[in-house]
């Protein structure tokens, strides 16, 4: 195959490319107008933002959302890393069908559907038991079960590819099993946690169909007053909200890949030194 | 004493490992599934929660299971049901292709460039991805509104002399399903051309074939796992889609997702939501089956 790529092939992907990005900039574009007028150039002003600050009910929800964020991500790695575990490191058990299937599922189950399941068994939970309350905590558990699956995911697979053998010598040389586990196989797929954390927690962030369910009178997180708020039409502090929210992930995302990159060049190199 | 906790440590010491993902995900996961399944068989009631009891236990000892089919009677009657399961399925097969057709040349594309550059395109690919869903969707309605960046370029051109109306229609809904699921299409088809041995295709080529005849004989074969796991992961959540129809479709745009909502927030019929819920879910276990094999198989390689 010659390595010149075809015209067609480049014009595609430069077409996809613009379409994936082109909504996004106009959208920070129109965060900086000073009309409130979308189809009105008023001039540069920062009007938006400022206005962002002194709304409670923005401000109050991206709180939640945040919160909500980093508690449910990081029970997410907790349980997604042991579930990781126990499916690569275990060959057989019982339940390692139900385990399997049960973080498949949400990667492909319709939000919605979820989402109404979520909030039946919440309900008749509520009767049984009076637990959960609908709000923080069924927002929580809801936004666990879901990022669960995508943390599995993400350090199964470099799990699998973890070399063992220096975990067997630390066995060999007396450490108990955990002992060694934590001493070599966990700094080597500490990315992949890394990874799965931050997944889950933008996950969760952006969530608006199943927390709109689970979620309970007085708690509402950032995308479901996102959501009423466009639903009832073109709002300017909206673009003011989500060019901000689009220009911290995209920072955070390129910064954490980055760094994530150089660390595994740097591990590489020392394995290379290491096995000289 | 030591010795007894060490081997027994030793001996049940994985299920400290098992057992919290498992039971977690089996109480929140499964069991609402098994809950829900449940609730289609009751009939709505004016009570908290909104509809009746399954099985009663009476005074005198006597379980009575009363399972009511009402609720896909219902479903089988009405024919909005009918009707919006057939859209989202027509909806979600079109907006599938089209990110095929599209995604299929990125990935190509991708394949085809140098290692530095792929670790670029990938992150350009993978960005949108992790930037927020909702905003992106209230992003596109920013180029397709009437009075959107589209209409004034076009009115601006000349071309049109009219704005469109994209908004509101299934055009838009479209729109909306290919713009934020391209992603998804286009980074399996990578992960298989990316590893398509390249001396089969020069071997075809040596052998007199034209670029599109390799194309077809070799290269389309090869990355099929590709291609259906792409479109199993544009196919599935685009038939049980929410945001994209309520935010750019029209009244007419019911997708099965909009319904369901509907009828959970609005009708507040939580038995026919839930008969809703499980009759789309039967129809989805296909293309999940086919994705969970295609996947599992990707895997392997």
């Amino acid at each position: 195959m010659s390595n010149r790529p075809p015209l067609l092939l480049f014009t595609v992907l430069c077409f996809g490319i613009a379409v994936l990005y082109l909504p996004m900039l106009v959208l920070i574009a129109y965060s900086f107008n000073a009309s409130a007028m979308v189809n009105v150039w008023g001039g540069f002003s920062t009007h938006w933002y400022r206005e962002l600050m002194h709304n409670d009910q923005i401000l109050d929800a991206a709180l939640l959302s945040l919160e909500i964020g980093v508690v449910a991500s990081t029970l997410a790695v907790i349980l997604g890393t042991l579930a990781a575990i126990a499916l690569v490191r275990f060959r057989r058990f019982r339940g390692r069908f139900v385990l399997t299937a049960l973080v498949n599922a949400p990667l492909v189950m319709p939000e919605i559907i979820t989402g109404i399941t979520q909030l039946l068994l919440f309900v008749a939970m509520f009767q049984l038991l009076s637990w959960p309350h609908r709000g923080y905590t069924t927002l929580v558990i809801a936004h666990v079960a879901f990022c669960t699956a995508y943390v599995t995911v993400t350090v199964q697979s470099r799990l699998r590819s973890a070399d063992r053998s220096l975990e067997e010598a630390a066995m060999d040389l007396g450490s108990g099993p955990v002992r060694a586990f934590i001493d070599t196989t966990l700094p080597i797929i500490a990315p992949a946690l890394l990874s799965g954390w931050l997944l889950s927690f933008t996950l969760s962030l952006d969530d608006l169909v199943i927390s709109s369910f689970v979620s309970g009178p007085g708690a509402s997180t950032l995308p479901m007053v996102i959501y009423s708020k466009v639903k009832l039409g073109v709002s300017p502090d909206v673009n003011a909200l989500a060019s901000l929210i689009i220009a911290v992930v995209g920072a955070g995302v390129l910064i954490a890949g980055t760094m994530m990159r150089r660390a595994e060049r740097q591990r590489l190199l020392d394995m290379q030194m290491a096995t000289r | 004493m030591q010795q007894f906790l060490a081997a027994l440590v030793k001996r049940y010491g994985r299920w400290l490992i098992i057992l919290p993902p498992l039971l977690f995900l089996v109480v929140f996961f499964l069991i609402p599934f098994a809950y829900s399944l449940r609730i289609s068989f009751a009939d709505t009631a004016l009570q908290v929660p909104p509809y009746t009891s399954v099985w009663n236990y009476s005074a005198d000892h006597h379980l009575t299971i009363r399972l009511s089919l009402d609720n896909y009677r219902y479903l089988l009657n009405d024919e909005v049901y009918a009707f919006s399961y057939l859209y989202s399925l027509r909806t979600a097969f079109f907006s599938t292709l089209i990110c095929l057709l599209i995604g299929y040349p990125m990935a190509y594309a991708m394949a085809r460039s140098s290692r530095a550059t792929q670790g670029i395109l990938m992150m350009i690919i993978i960005l949108p991805f992790w930037t927020s869903f909702l905003l992106r969707v209230y992003a596109l309605e920013g180029i397709i509104r009437e009075n959107g960046l589209l209409n004034s370029a076009l009115l601006w051109l000349g071309i049109i002399h009219q704005p469109l109306q994209i908004m509101h229609t299934s055009l838009a809904v479209y729109l909306g399903i290919i713009y934020s699921y391209l992603p998804f299409m286009v980074l399996p088809l990578f992960a298989t051309l990316e590893k398509l041995d390249h001396e089969l295709l020069e071997a075809s080529a040596d052998l007199g074939s034209s670029p599109w005849r390799a194309f077809f004989d070799v290269t389309l074969p090869l990355s099929m796992p590709g291609v259906i796991a792409g479109s199993m992961l544009v196919f599935i959540p685009a038939i049980g889609e929410f945001v994209i129809p309520s935010l750019l479709g029209g009244p007419n745009n019911l997708m099965i997702g909009r319904v369901l909502w509907d009828e959970f927030f609005m009708n507040r019929d939580w038995p026919v939501a839930s008969a809703v819920a499980i009759a789309f879910l039967v129809f989805l276990v296909g293309p999940i089956a086919i994705y969970q094999h295609y996947s599992a198989k990707q895997q392997e390689a």
